[in-house]
């Protein structure tokens, strides 16, 4: 099916949803995302940052759709046309819904854990505004523990309902849900009840902000300090491939390998992120991939070689010395 | 008097029960149907009608019917949507209360020429009395034999049930009310797939208003053609208003489309003019949601023309200078109204029944009430006016289901046409309502 996005054409099989489709063209054109979620089914269409307005429905039937459209709950048409970019009104809207997202999230980052690897934090960077309009108070809720391994803060929750999907559709028995209506809505363990099952602790790594932490790493390091290599071990419940987050000779913590749209495609089981904190207990394969716009790519070597032959060009252009080859 | 199909009888003693009700004709339409008419030719005669669904958005029922999968093997179930939740509605409960009959004899009917084995009336948990009325109407209607397997010695059988909700706003837009009858959250779903490909536990389903299921009733009875004549263009038939606010008469009363709206507000057969002998200020003509209409408007369009009770007439003009037919909710405010002060009671019911699934709705409710807030308290500017409006603008159009336009709309139409209530409070930094109930109350904002 072809389908045209901000100009640029591509060819993707039935059934693909225009995100998807966005996501293969690449960066430039692919609406961010906080509740959409390729693993988790029925993920999506809750946060609206990803709407995209349909200028021409398909080839049969040409006609554009009159609202915009989560584009990652709308599967795509032959011949259809979409704006992500490149439509005012959609770029206003979106502005509009990280505005909404924002007024009643603390903007605390620089207390907060997730900070550094926040997707909320870059989608108001990309795509919102630098003053807030809201003058009221914000909501705020008591930090509750899920387990002693989870600390849910839901003063910093979005709602996304991520965490939510994965207590249901990745374990067995399903403890985890939302209480409450509209802004007054909570993340909840029915009767604060523990999440108690093994693969729990995805719910952290689902979650685009600081709302769900790791409690054995809170507060321990700043991400941008530590530095992330994939590695693996022998594992009986999971896949066993894990991201491995290293100070010095230290694991300061373990999660699950992310893709560049920040998602997990293999989830993996609490005995791995939790209890093998040494650095023997795994096998290290190299550094982990870091978005370079991403400012945990800071001290991050993983392009090291390229860079320097990259560097080396423009320095032998100008008729520098060859820093390799210095007496 | 014009001519009444839906509550011709609600006057007759006892009418409630099978017995009174069948002597006054009731249940013809099951006779007629199941006897000597196929499923289609009943869809036929509804699309003949040109019934529109009274719930709200005026969608042509028949139409609505054609779209219904059929699936071989598979269950599909009509539902009938009785969580009438919109402030100034509440025709669909005078129907219930009074002729309880007259809804299930619809269902029967319709879930007839759908093919449906099972129907549902999902009905508001503020309404328990009259779910308790209709659970005796269907015991009745099981006793009598109307309601259960081989209706009328055919091979249809039927069966209908009652059930509560819990009382959320959110529970009548049609996937979140089948999300409640399934036992889960009242979230709306994502469409499509729409109800009638994937509904109810994922099988075909149609969700229809109390009063579209119950005007079935007269169309079957007296064909399509006949009920195509009442009314004008495309809004043909009765309909139910719940007229309430500063009106003489306030009650639930049934029209033939196509009255002028002025006859509606001061004929004494209707409203009865305003109260106390007051000037009218404005009108709102479908329920909260719809935009509220200043005098000169409601009673006539921006072309000069005296504005109907239809469909077309109501809406002309765009936002701009007309509004819905909707629900039929016809609040009238007179002179001493705060449009503020009631735009704030609209606001703050919609930041209360949003579901919270999604963001422009959660947060955007809420934001508009606290800053309404401000304009009660009399400490707003006149650039809070201008936020105001932004921010319905960026909710409008961008949720999951219509509960965001139904928030937002009321507020662009009262910064539309009464901008000057605004800015007047913001300059003064007062807020002065003069209005009898307010005289009576103090503000508790």
């Amino acid at each position: 099916m072809k389908v045209t996005i901000d100009g640029i054409e591509i060819d993707v099989p039935k059934g693909t949803t225009i995100l998807q489709a966005a996501r293969m063209i690449g960066p430039k054109v692919a609406p961010p995302a906080m509740c959409y979620y390729t693993n988790l089914k029925t993920s999506g269409g809750y946060c609206r940052t990803c709407i995209v307005k349909v200028t021409k429905g398909s080839t049969a039937n040409p006609t554009p759709m009159p609202k915009p459209v989560a584009s990652c709950r709308t599967e795509v048409m032959e011949g259809m046309e979409v704006q992500v970019y490149t439509n005012p009104e959609i770029v206003e809207a979106r502005k509009g819904v990280v505005e909404f997202l924002l007024i009643n999230h603390p903007l605390d980052c620089p207390v907060c854990d997730q900070a550094g690897e926040c997707k909320l934090q870059d989608l108001g960077y990309e795509n919102g505004s630098a003053k807030t309009r809201f003058e009221f108070k914000r909501r705020e809720y008591e930090m509750i523990d899920i387990g002693d391994k989870i600390k849910l803060h839901m003063t910093r929750c979005i709602l996304c309902y991520r965490c939510v999907k994965v207590a249901d559709q990745i374990t067995n028995t399903r403890l985890h849900g939302v209480v409450h209506r509209g802004d007054a809505s909570e993340i909840s363990t029915y009767i604060a009840q523990v999440i108690n099952n093994d693969f729990s602790g995805n719910v952290i790594d689902v979650c685009p902000v600081g709302a769900l932490t790791d409690k054995t790493f809170r507060f321990k390091q700043r991400v941008w300090f530590s530095k992330p290599v994939d590695a693996h071990r022998k594992c009986d419940k999971c896949c066993g491939k894990t991201r491995v987050w290293l100070k010095g000779e230290e694991v300061v913590r373990v999660t699950a390998r992310k893709d560049e749209w920040d998602e997990v495609h293999e989830f993996i089981c609490n005995s791995c992120r939790y209890d093998h904190k040494k650095k023997s207990d795994w096998v290290i394969e190299g550094p982990s991939h870091i978005a370079r716009a991403s400012v945990i790519s800071q001290n991050h070597y993983e392009h090291l070689n390229e860079l320097k032959v990259e560097a080396m060009k423009h320095q032998k252009a100008l008729g520098f010395m060859d820093i390799d080859k210095r007496p | 008097m014009g001519k009444k199909l839906l509550i011709h009888n609600d006057k007759v003693p006892n009418i409630h029960t099978l017995e009174v009700y069948r002597a006054h004709g009731g249940y013809a339409s099951v006779e007629k149907a199941l006897k000597t008419m196929t499923p289609d030719q009943i869809i036929d005669e509804v699309k003949k009608s040109g019934l529109r669904g009274r719930g709200g958005a005026g969608f042509p029922t028949g139409l609505k019917w054609s779209f219904l999968a059929k699936p071989p093997g598979v269950e599909r179930y009509l539902v009938c949507n009785a969580d009438e939740s919109e402030p100034g509605t509440f025709k669909d409960r005078y129907l219930m209360e009074v002729i309880p009959h007259a809804l299930i004899e619809g269902m029967i009917t319709s879930s007839y020429a759908l093919g449906a084995k099972t129907s549902y009336i999902y009905i508001r948990g503020e309404y328990f009395y009259v779910a308790r009325i209709l659970e005796a109407a269907i015991k009745e209607a099981y006793a009598a034999g109307w309601l259960g397997k081989n209706i009328l010695g055919t091979d249809f059988s039927h069966d209908c049930y009652v059930q509560v909700g819990g009382g959320a706003y959110i529970c009548g837009e049609e996937t979140g009310l089948l999300e409640s009858l399934e036992g889960k959250r009242g979230n709306p779903r994502i469409k499509p797939p729409f109800p009638a490909v994937a509904g109810l536990w994922g099988c075909p389903t149609v969700v229809n208003n109390v009063e579209t299921i119950a005007a079935v009733v007269p169309i079957v009875n007296e064909g399509g053609e006949a009920y195509a004549k009442i009314g004008i263009g495309k809004s043909t038939g009765t309909k139910l208003i719940s007229a309430s606010g500063h009106i003489n008469k306030p009650g639930t009363y049934e029209i033939e489309l196509g009255i002028p709206v002025e006859e509606f507000i001061y004929s004494d057969e209707y409203c009865g003019g305003i109260r106390n002998g007051k000037k009218m200020k404005a009108v709102v003509a479908g329920g909260s949601s719809v935009p509220i209409l200043p005098t000169e408007l409601i009673l006539k369009t921006a072309k000069g023309e005296p504005r109907l009770m239809t469909y077309e007439s109501l809406a002309d003009g765009g936002f701009q200078t007309g509004t819905m037919l909707g629900s039929g909710g016809f609040i009238v405010m007179d002179e001493d109204t705060s449009i503020v002060k009631n735009l704030f009671t609209f606001t703050r019911f919609y930041h209360h029944e949003s579901c919270g699934q999604c963001s422009p709705c959660r947060e955007g409710t809420g934001w508009m009430e606290k800053i309404l807030k401000k304009f009660m308290n009399g400490t707003a500017n006149e650039s809070d006016v201008e936020l105001l409006w932004d921010i319905q603008s960026k909710i409008e159009g961008k949720t999951i289901c219509p509960l965001g336009e139904a928030a937002a709309w009321p507020v662009a139409a009262a910064i539309r046409h009464f901008k000057h209530e605004f800015l007047e409070i913001a300059r003064n930094k007062k807020f002065v309502d003069v209005s009898h109930y307010n005289r009576l109350n103090k503000v508790t904002a």
